[in-house]
């Protein structure tokens, strides 16, 4: 891996806008395994889930969540092997589920739940998540900050954000292995907005 | 959600209308276009008192409803450009990912798909103008009657055995990317009474950074449906509304085979993204 090269021009093309990604998503974007970061039965495996919710406090149905983090080793290199197809059909067969890619990309349920299953990144406290959805005009970036993670008292992040903001970022323990982590687009009455993030 | 209208002539029985329910105000198309003109009034009134060009939709965008519950109040949380976020590195594809059937959405099935056969292609580039290369790029539409391969899709066109419309590819060396497909329709959506889509080809981009990830929509030019498209029109600024919009190519056009598009893609992120040599 070379070292890393810091573009210090600043942009001078004007970006291609955002838009939704729309309800109708479902039969393209998702793939098998996009929820297996890492292979079933893996040892450490950890399980990342919750539900993303509008400010009614209703579940968003129609939303997709993308997780990118280290490998337990700290490379933040991915590994192609994600979207492998059949030879004979075309049809999507999915990862090959030996190899961790670092990336997850899951749709909600009627319920707006999501689930992905992973391993506690490397040389970080959080995982970074993306949030499409039919009604974001742009997508949302957030973290998952595991609660048992080292490194969260000197975070960047969290260190400046009030208390009842940082809650939003961390995750909450269910079982062994098991985090919950909510995401709400919009404070409903009760539960407070999560903290969204510009890397402008 | 709303009923179909009835055909031109026909009366609306009664029958259907059940005692002791309240009629909610129908919302016209001329109380979103209202929406519309005035929001792109407080964008050219912010712009006049020195506010920076917005390339991008307001998250909060109140003519398109289905923003009301679901964009953030709070201000988003500024990350400046600290080369140690995870965001500015990124998922990697690679050629074990990808088919070369992917990029032909006309050869996905036994028969060749109806309707209007093109060709849509251009470059990725990052906000410098440097191709952003090996990177995936992945769309997803409607058929030629305007109908998505999808249950949830009930609107009453038919649907195509020979179109999905799911297509995937990888940047070249140049940042080049290529499809074949069919032109898609237009399609009616519940956004509001006699709300319709103009035709467009959702597309999802990666960059060389989680935090260039883009999903957009490409439109065709001279659409009829532009004005009255709460999603299109979301994006208040007219440049950068105009960016969305492809273009027509005679000289992709194929001869006895297919019309051409051409349409670029910046992807946005921080002016000091970080690389790696190489690629």
């Amino acid at each position: 891996m070379s070292s890393p090269t810091p573009i210090t021009a600043p942009g001078t093309l004007a970006p291609t806008p955002s838009q939704t990604v729309g309800p109708f998503y479902g039969y393209a974007l998702p793939f098998a395994g996009g929820g297996d970061m890492v292979p079933v039965g893996h040892p450490g495996a950890v399980v990342l889930h919750g539900h993303v919710l509008d400010g009614a406090g209703a579940p968003v149905p129609d939303a997709l969540v993308e997780v990118w983090q280290p490998a337990p080793d700290g490379s933040r290199r991915g590994a192609p092997g994600s979207l492998r197809r059949d030879p004979v059909t075309g049809a999507v067969i999915g990862r090959h589920g030996l190899t961790f890619t670092g990336f997850g990309r899951v749709p909600t349920d009627a319920d707006g739940h999501y689930a992905v299953r992973t391993v506690p990144p490397g040389g970080v406290p959080y995982v970074a998540i993306t949030v499409f959805a039919r009604g974001l005009t742009h997508h949302l970036h957030t973290r998952a900050y595991l609660h048992d993670a080292a490194g969260r008292a000197e975070d960047r992040l969290l260190s400046r954000l009030p208390e009842q903001r940082r809650a939003t970022l961390l995750t909450t323990p269910e079982d062994t292995g098991v985090h919950r982590f909510d995401i709400r687009l919009q404070y409903d009455g009760v539960h407070e907005e999560t903290v969204f993030l510009d890397f402008g | 959600m709303t009923t179909p209208p009835a055909p031109p002539g026909t009366i609306e029985p009664s029958s259907l209308i059940r005692p002791g329910t309240v009629e909610a105000p129908v919302l016209t198309q001329a109380r979103i276009s209202a929406e519309i003109t005035a929001a792109r009034d407080d964008y050219a009134r912010s712009i006049a008192a020195g506010a920076p060009v917005r390339s991008h939709p307001d998250r909060d965008y109140a003519p398109y409803r289905s923003s009301t519950l679901r964009h953030p109040r709070h201000e988003l949380t500024a990350m400046g450009s600290d080369p140690e976020d995870v965001e500015l590195s990124g998922p990697v594809f690679g050629v074990t990912d990808i088919t070369d059937l992917d990029h032909d959405l006309t050869r996905r099935h036994q028969g060749e798909p109806l309707g209007e056969r093109i060709t849509v292609t251009g470059r990725v580039l990052d906000r410098s103008g440097r191709p952003v290369r090996g990177q995936l790029v992945e769309i997803w539409q409607a058929n030629a009657s305007g109908r998505y391969a999808h249950l949830r899709d009930q609107h009453p066109a038919p649907l195509d055995p020979n179109f999905t419309g799911v297509g995937r590819c990888l940047t070249d060396d140049q940042g080049t990317y290529s499809f074949v497909t069919v032109k898609p329709g237009a399609y009616p959506w519940r956004n509001h009474a006699n709300a319709w889509r103009p035709a467009h080809i959702h597309f999802s981009l990666f960059g060389s950074a989680f935090t260039q990830r883009l999903v957009t929509q490409m439109y065709f030019p001279g659409d009829p449906l532009f004005a009255y498209d709460p999603i299109l029109q979301s994006v208040t600024d007219d440049d950068a509304r105009g960016r969305l919009v492809a273009a027509y190519d005679h000289d992709l056009s194929i001869p006895e085979w297919s019309l051409g598009y051409r349409w670029d893609i910046v992807l946005d992120g921080p002016s000091a993204t970080w690389i790696e040599e190489g690629r």
